[in-house]
């Protein structure tokens, strides 16, 4: 604790002095205001503090007194279907107090103090018990999505139950139950405090074995994230980044979903604002917002919130996770988020790094991913949860030698590259292909080959292997033209055409189109693969080849991304069409007149 | 009362260090009495214990370190607001510099305004007919809105921006409307035509002017924008209007910054631009938008649409400046040196402009039930046309297959029918779209794959178009 005063602004960041007595991280008030700031540097009792809001008429003399505190949140019931600033001052509830503009020295809390939660104590618990952390006291059904489980928190290791959890209705300061440890006897309220800083602890991490579905062709199929991964997509503007974060965030088979918009527009919050109560949860019919949290620190508001935003999004994504859930965090952008470390940084005057960024950009940037994974929390019974996290990237000019690129791609096991070029053809998503990896592949393969079919790995390295020969063959018809290609070639550029334009670009305003189960990708890919081979066969037969450019079932492979899921028989239909007009027309070639290509075909063997 | 303080320490570039000041606070507002009476302005970029660090917007010409008077106002920079300032004409700072009387102030805005809370706003939907195919077909605006056009020198930016002036309405919906427009650092040729455009259509009166020329102080170019966006702000939400900013050049805005921040002698980012010129785009921005109703589900009243005009250093995209712009609004028009050469007005590169904002103000209700896949099928062809153009400039034209060669055909009608207009054409959306129907008989039946069959049934004419020329 201290109490000082204010010796210089400089933008976000002042210097106090008279500090001596104040710790690194903790929070202080700034000026009569009481902006909150956090302490991030230590000069004897000159303390740096980053302000949180904006800093426009304070001046030196004024006074700041610190807290004792490191910057915490609010973890406990109502944390679903709210909307946080940086540092979880709820959003909706100061425009109802403030109006349309955030204004300044707002202090708020992040969970609302009045409503009133059912609660329903875990019955196996009886006084005298030995309990620690992580251990469930009871539950609530927050929304109709989600039971949240109230935890003994991670801070109260060890200690016998002296008062038992009672069913009943509490609001969120009040004592569910007393546990006596070797410091006294501690109350367990319904939510506790954590500072965002720190992970939240768990038992053991774990090698992550699912993957975390999202229904979206290219990932699924070709670049998947496991349940626990990690992934990044960096991209140019206009790429689709924030679309693809949406998309993640409607449609993956998360249980939770952490959004935290940092430094973005403030209309894409609205939209998911908008939305997501109107989007319906395939399985329960309940809106998708009872399963999501929000944060957002729009690029409009102070930057220095900004570099807290991510923390404290990430740290409520775990306390979920350590209810045993499979939690998704999405950052968009984590360029925004470096940029404020930066400007941070060259306001207290360090020696830049790379592009100017702070030399702790790496460690900072690898310190936040590796908070995801797939975990044994605390607590008896041992629960699994995951926690995925899935960065955007906004490198400048889309450049990828960009420093919060490399030092991203350094920690995360999954790469979406999404290419300007794709774009500009609206081919969506504009995941490149070629230049993409996922480095679960080893990890998953069990699951697809058990779970979706035996033939999942296989196929998709086939296809994967056709689209590397469709880049050397275009360079080659770029050099030298189409028709030096043999007919087998020729084919190769037909079936990826196909899976490019059939299979992989996939509509996300396309209410048909936008969600695609393992099984129907399967299915998809099982079809172009199979029309491929039936081809390559029938060339090996002398058939020539217009006359399996033309093939009308062609026409049905461009339409079998809108077959609903419940009528995957239809593509049945679809393989059958193929054999029969393929064998067709292999057929009439073998009846009918000498072909000039067939000719040529005889003189190349 | 007012202190005066005569203790000016340093003077460099536009900055003045001034010592042993009592009371002083960041962002206050300052101003300067030269040794000959002249009165400036300017503002406190720093306060470090006694010493303060002011930025002058009409720089230290004559400034000396022992005569010069500075005062501090204990206030941010304001602009006086009123009804009145419709149709009028102001310096960058929001003095008037026509020979209008004096506007009598309704109320005083701090120009930097106030972050808009992401709860408050109501996303954009509403569909805004430019009358220029290329905008509302493939990259359609929408009400409350920013989205810049990018652009290069000696390009039509400004004929383009007038237009959209001109011509732009929402069909269907009679509502108050107004322009801001504010000039940084443009010649007095430029904004001259923008101010003839506005008295020869009669939009003057519905018109407010921020205007800072070229040869006017460079640092005032920072508080222009601002200025116009807070009269901006004041007529939506205040009045009920909609209003329709324009801001070009915003180039000259930048440059303007990062003269400040080299005379800081800050650590540069990209190009010498300081590393926070992403979060300063942005609070201005992000001053566009739709701001909730009263009640639940309602509609403030009132609406902010940004056009923001720069240009692209060398036509490059990867520039900083319309980097970092593109990854805040919510879109871009980029205009293209080779179509403009082709004698194609609006030289408008449909590839890489992108409206985000489009896919949710189009459709059934807004425009038509086909124009969103109509415009991914034109965006997809015409991509295509320009692949098949470049196989043929590398192996003959005789080298292109049959569709090829349609598809090369559709790029040309494309970029001479679709893109090309007049002027003063204003083209109905149905007539855009039409028109881009007309031009996908060109194209084989097959090709067209980002088109639902019954759309196609319903509009797809079912004759030959007419050929080009």
């Amino acid at each position: 604790m201290g109490a000082g005063k204010i010796v210089k602004v400089s933008g976000p960041l002042i210097v106090a002095e008279g500090m001596g007595e104040s710790r690194m991280f903790e929070v202080a008030r700034v000026s009569e205001k009481r902006l909150i700031g956090e302490i991030i540097e230590l000069h004897g009792d000159h303390a740096y503090i980053q302000v949180y809001e904006d800093t426009s008429g304070l001046g030196p003399g004024e006074a700041v007194e610190s807290t004792g505190q490191p910057l915490s949140i609010e973890l406990g019931p109502g944390l679903l279907q709210s909307i946080y600033d940086g540092i979880q001052r709820p959003l909706n509830v100061i425009y109802g107090q403030e109006g349309h503009y955030i204004t300044r020295g707002i202090d708020m809390p992040g969970l609302d103090r009045r409503a009133k939660w059912d609660f329903v104590p875990n019955a196996d618990l009886n006084e005298g018990d030995e309990i620690g952390a992580g251990d469930i006291l009871g539950e609530i059904q927050e929304t109709a999505l989600i039971v949240h489980r109230i935890m003994v928190p991670p801070t109260i290791r060890k200690g016998t139950l002296v008062r038992k959890p009672e069913k009943g209705s509490y609001m969120v300061e009040d004592t569910v139950a007393e546990i006596r440890t070797d410091d006294g006897i501690e109350q367990v309220l319904l939510f506790h405090r954590w500072p965002v800083r720190t992970s939240r602890p768990v038992v053991k991490k774990l090698v992550p074995e699912k993957p975390l579905v999202t229904g979206q062709r290219v990932i699924d199929t070709f670049f998947p994230i496991s349940q626990g991964g990690t992934a990044t997509v960096p991209g140019p503007f206009g790429a689709g980044k924030t679309v693809i974060q949406h998309q993640l965030a409607k449609w993956s088979d998360a249980q939770i979903i952490v959004y935290i918009g940092c430094g973005e527009r403030g209309n894409e919050m609205t939209d998911v604002l908008q939305e997501f109560p109107e989007l319906v949860d395939p399985a329960t019919g309940h809106p998708l917002m009872e399963r999501t949290v929000l944060i957002a620190n729009t690029s409009n508001m102070p930057v220095a919130a900004r570099e807290a935003s991510v923390y404290t999004g990430i740290t409520i994504a775990e306390y979920f996770r350590d209810m045993g859930y499979n939690v998704a965090v999405m950052a968009d952008s984590t360029s925004r988020w470096a940029e404020a470390m930066r400007e941070m940084s060259g306001r207290l005057e360090e020696m830049p790094g790379e592009e100017g960024y702070p030399a702790y950009l790496p460690s900072r940037i690898a310190g936040f991913y590796e908070r995801a994974g797939r975990t044994i929390c605390l607590g008896k019974e041992g629960r699994i949860g995951t926690m995925s996290v899935i960065g955007a990237v906004s490198p400048p000019g889309g450049d990828l030698s960009d420093p919060v690129v490399q030092a991203t791609l350094k920690v995360v096991k999954v790469f979406w590259s999404l290419e300007d070029q794709l774009a500009f053809e609206r081919h969506f998503p504009a995941i490149g292909w070629l230049s993409s990896y996922s480095l679960y592949h080893d990890n998953l393969a069990n699951y697809f080959r058990n779970e979706v079919e035996e033939k999942w790995e296989e196929m998709r390295t086939e296809a994967m292997g056709l689209l590397q020969k469709e880049a050397e063959l275009k360079e080659l018809v770029r050099l030298v033209g189409l028709d030096s290609l043999s007919d087998q070639d020729r084919v190769i550029l037909e079936t990826t055409k196909s899976i490019r334009e059939d299979f992989l670009h996939q509509s996300a305003f396309d209410p048909d189109d936008a969600y695609t189960r393992l099984l129907k990708q399967f299915r998809m890919l099982q079809v172009i693969l199979e029309l491929h081979h039936k081809c390559i066969k029938a060339i090996e037969k002398r058939t020539p080849l217009r006359k399996l450019l033309d093939l009308p079932v062609r026409e049905k492979i461009t339409r079998m991304r809108l077959v609903p899921e419940s009528e995957l028989d239809s593509f049945d239909a679809i393989l059958e069409d193929i054999d029969t007009q393929v064998t067709d027309r292999s057929h009439e070639n073998r009846t009918g007149e000498d072909e000039v290509q067939g000719g040529d075909r005889r003189e190349v063997d | 009362m007012v202190t005066e303080y005569t203790t000016i320490g340093e003077i460099a570039g536009p900055l003045v260090l001034l010592d042993s000041v009592e009371r002083a606070s960041y962002e206050e507002l300052v101003e300067v009495e030269l040794p000959d009476g002249e009165l400036r302005r300017g503002k406190v970029l720093e306060v470090d214990r006694s010493k303060v660090l002011i930025q002058l917007f009409e720089g230290t010409r004559g400034v000396d370190v022992a005569k010069t008077k500075v005062r501090f106002l204990g206030r941010g920079l304001e602009l006086s607001v009123s009804p009145d300032i419709l149709g009028r004409i102001f310096d960058g700072l929001g003095m008037p510099i026509d020979d209008g009387p004096k506007i009598i102030p309704e109320k005083k805005l701090d120009i930097n305004g106030s972050p808009i809370n992401p709860y408050a706003r109501i996303y954009p939907k509403e569909f805004i007919q430019t009358g220029v195919s290329a905008i509302d077909g493939l990259n359609t605006l929408v009400r409350g809105q920013k989205l810049p056009i990018f652009s290069g020198f000696g390009l039509p930016h400004a004929e383009l921006a007038a237009q959209i002036a001109r011509q732009a309405t929402v069909p269907g919906a009679e509502a108050a409307f107004a322009i801001v427009f504010a000039a940084m650092g443009i010649t007095f040729e430029e904004a001259n035509y923008f101010i003839r455009d506005f008295q020869e259509t009669g939009a003057m009166e519905r018109v407010v002017l921020f205007i800072n020329l070229a040869n006017d102080p460079t640092i005032e170019r920072i508080a222009t924008p601002r200025t116009a966006l807070t009269a901006a702000e004041y007529l939506a939400f205040e009045r009920g209007m909609h209003v329709l900013v324009i801001m070009t050049d915003m180039t000259n805005y930048c440059e303007a910054l990062r003269e400040v921040s080299v005379a800081r002698k800050e650590i540069p980012g990209r190009r010498g631009y300081p590393g926070y010129l992403y979060t300063d785009l942005a609070t201005m921005y992000e001053r566009a938008g739709l701001l909730k109703g009263e009640k639940e589900g309602e509609v403030l009243e009132g609406s902010i649409t940004q056009i923001p005009v720069l240009s692209m250093p060398d036509d490059d995209k990867t520039h900083p400046i319309p980097d970092l712009t593109g990854y805040i609004t919510e879109g871009q028009i980029i205009l293209d040196r080779v179509l403009h050469r082709k004698g194609i007005y609006p030289p408008i590169n449909v590839l890489p402009s992108l409206s985000r904002l489009r896919d949710k103000g189009i459709g059934e209700d807004r425009t038509r039930e086909d124009h969103a896949q109509v415009a991914n099928q034109l965006f997809s062809s015409y991509a295509r046309s320009k692949e098949v153009e470049e196989l043929a400039v590398v192996l003959g034209e005789a080298a292109l297959t049959e569709a090829d060669r349609a598809f090369m055909a559709f790029g040309e009608a494309f970029e001479g029918r679709f893109v090309q207009q007049a002027l003063d054409e204003n083209r109905s959306i149905e007539e855009t779209l039409t028109l881009g129907w007309e031009l996908l008989t060109m194209i084989p039946r097959t090709e067209i794959k980002r088109i639902r069959d019954e759309f196609v049934e319903r509009y797809l004419p079912k004759r030959e178009a007419p050929s080009e020329g």
